[in-house]
């Protein structure tokens, strides 16, 4: 367990790194900061005090060393624009994208697993037929566009949910929250659900299916053999078996559903790390570019460690030594 | 498709009044079990019928939305069904320049299927070599190979294509570009699961003791014999390529605003929504989601036509 751990480390050290070259050098590669960031009319002495204050003037390589070994003290740069440490900019908005995250995720399981347990016991009925043709619609829409008409009906419309922003906010432990009062989690319906969409779907699908597999194996059988209620052989003894796939599937999620938040922070105006990285391209402000990419890979790393151990914490016939 | 696949009666054979009845190929077979499904059918047709819309833009569209001056600035932000200056109804509306929506969409029609259709053959290209390379070469290469696919495929498709279009730029071919990157993984992991099948066959052993060279085992006799999973995903990965690149232009990433697709039609719409200017943003939508759905359709249903293990 703990050579595999150590691999998997190591591993995710070295994919790190790699990413952190590809970015740095990638966004390198756009058009100069300099056109964007120092104003036209600044003469050529002003350009040049802005490029040394900025280190731009240095080769690549030693912006990138100099990157390297401040992004191992936890300092990944100044934003241009807003001068002000990127790590730390990235970080203040990070607690809304994780709420929207966070909220989408649960809205998700909550919705999608009693259709899916429908869906899959019941395959014949009419109302089964109606959820597996929505999820298709859910794969389908483009997330963007279902936000826009959320917008449209909930929020112009019908007048029954602001449409931007994040609301009122509470601040526990030196974070602000929104799910914590009335007018926030008003705020928080509609984008979470833009962004549960997706995995609305996915959960209807996965949870059908595994109902379906489980439902013919031997142990079902026995457990009703036994006679056991049905409500204790779906419940737990069917339920238990199809939670593995769900799980590994929405933990793996997550973090793709932080990413593709960009487009509904972006959609509703929630003030989380998406809408400011789409912010940052736009400016190039790079600094935060790179900084936002690093954590999202972080992230990434993370996130797909911690479905492998639960993984084989939850099914025990996973041997993560064997790997 | 090996013989014993074939469904009984369905042997070729002549007719009593004489004349030939052309005999079953796998073709016609996956022909007439692909008609057997309506809502594929419905997806075949509306799809078809999309992309003679997109390629007949400029011969049926009322007004050539790149022609300033067919367009009116006073008759900007109609609303559907309203006559403008012009003389000609706007059956969609107009949006804040004036121009004609119906135009518009078939216009944004040409480039979003263009950018889809055109980067799932670039990255079909690119994955499918790649998978059948790895399969058939087997050890490092196979290795090295997996290893980009498995990398690629832990991120997420808009991150990546995100991070690619930050660095290089607005621009269709960019979008092309950052789409082929996200999405040759998905070819080259379907090939290379069948393909590692396929070469353990008699008919490549066959063709090996025949000498022929590696490129032309590769490409004439096991590519053919992938070809049933690449289509399916290749079916599916055009939808989805076409719902990137709208999400992409959405975010102001994508397409540049002089050759606007669906995508960027809807976010042009996107600050008059509030004001209940719906339409500007409604009915590229529309368009959107009926091309990515019919694609959807066609694609779910060639996936059990082509899969031998639906067969028995």
């Amino acid at each position: 367990m703990s050579l595999y751990l150590a691999r998997r480390l190591l591993q995710a050290a070295l994919v790190m790194l790699a990413m952190s070259l590809i970015v740095f050098v990638g966004v390198y590669a756009i058009c100069d900061p300099v056109e964007i960031l120092i104003s036209p009319d600044a003469d050529q002495m002003e350009r040049e005090r802005a490029i040394k204050a900025l280190g731009l003037d240095l080769p690549l390589w030693m912006q990138y060393l100099s990157f390297l070994g401040n992004a191992l003290r936890g300092d990944l740069g100044r934003s241009f624009v807003f001068n002000e440490p990127a790590l730390q900019l990235i970080l203040q908005r990070m607690p809304a994208t994780l709420e929207l995250a966070l909220g989408a995720t649960i809205m998700a399981l909550v919705i999608g697993i009693p259709l899916g347990l429908y869906a899959g016991l019941k395959p014949k009925s009419f109302l089964s037929k109606t959820i597996m043709t929505g999820s298709i619609l859910g794969f389908s829409l483009p997330t963007f566009w279902v936000g826009l008409m959320m917008i449209m009906v909930f929020a112009v419309q019908l007048g029954w949910l602001p449409s931007t922003g994040r609301g009122q906010t509470v601040e526990v432990l030196g974070l602000r929250w929104s799910f914590l009062t009335r007018d926030g989690l008003a705020h928080l319906a509609m984008p979470a659900l833009n962004l549960a969409l997706f995995k609305i779907s996915l959960v209807i699908r996965l949870t059908r299916a595994g109902v379906r597999e489980t439902m013919l194996m031997d142990f079902v059988k026995f457990a009703r053999a036994k006679g056991l209620t049905n409500q204790r052989v779906i419940f737990v003894h069917v339920f238990k078996n199809i939670m593995i796939p769900v799980v590994t599937v929405v933990g793996l999620e997550l973090g793709s559903t932080i990413a593709f938040s960009v487009v509904t922070e972006s959609v509703f105006a929630w003030p989380g790390m998406g809408k400011l990285i789409i912010d940052s391209i736009n400016v190039l402000d790079r600094p935060v570019i790179v900084a936002y990419l690093m954590i999202i890979v972080m992230m990434f790393i993370t996130i797909n460690l911690l479905v492998d151990l639960s993984y084989s914490a939850l099914d025990p016939r996973v041997r993560l030594e064997n790997k | 498709m090996s013989a014993s696949s074939l469904p009984q009666g369905g042997l070729p054979t002549a007719s009593v009044t004489g004349a030939p009845i052309k005999a079953e190929t796998p073709f016609r077979r996956f022909v007439s079990e692909f008609f057997e499904s309506k809502s594929a059918v419905v997806g075949l047709v509306v799809f078809v019928l999309a992309v003679t819309i997109a390629l007949l833009a400029p011969f049926i569209a009322p007004q050539n939305p790149y022609d300033l001056a067919q367009l009116d600035i006073m008759d900007g932000r109609l609303e559907p069904g309203t006559v403008g200056g012009a003389g000609f109804t706007y059956w969609l509306g107009t949006d804040d320049q004036g121009r004609d929506m119906l135009s518009g969409i078939m216009y944004g029609l040409r480039i979003s299927l263009a950018v889809g259709a055109g980067s799932a053959i670039v990255a079909c290209l690119v994955g499918a070599s790649l998978g059948l390379l790895a399969a058939y070469a087997g050890g490092k290469t196979d290795t090295v190979i997996m290893r980009l696919v498995d990398l690629q495929l832990s991120f997420p498709s808009i991150l990546a294509a995100l991070m690619i279009l930050a660095f290089l730029g607005k621009g269709i071919m960019n979008v092309v570009l950052a789409l082929v990157i996200v999405e040759w993984a998905y070819y080259a992991r379907t090939v290379r699961g069948t393909a590692l099948v396929e070469r353990r066959r008699e008919y490549i052993e066959a063709a090996q003791c025949l000498a022929l060279p590696t490129w032309r085992v590769i490409f004439r006799h096991l590519l053919p014999n992938c070809l049933p999973p690449l289509i399916v995903v290749g079916t599916m990965q055009v939808a989805r390529a076409i719902a990137l690149e709208a999400t992409l232009s959405f975010l102001g990433l994508g397409v540049p605003i002089t050759e606007p697709s669906l995508g960027l039609l809807i976010s042009n719409g996107y600050e008059y929504m509030l004001s209940g200017k719906y339409w500007i943003s409604f009915y590229p939508g529309i368009a959107l989601l009926v091309t990515i759905v019919s694609i959807n359709l066609v694609g779910d249903h060639l996936r059990d036509v082509l899969n031998p293990r639906l067969k028995k």
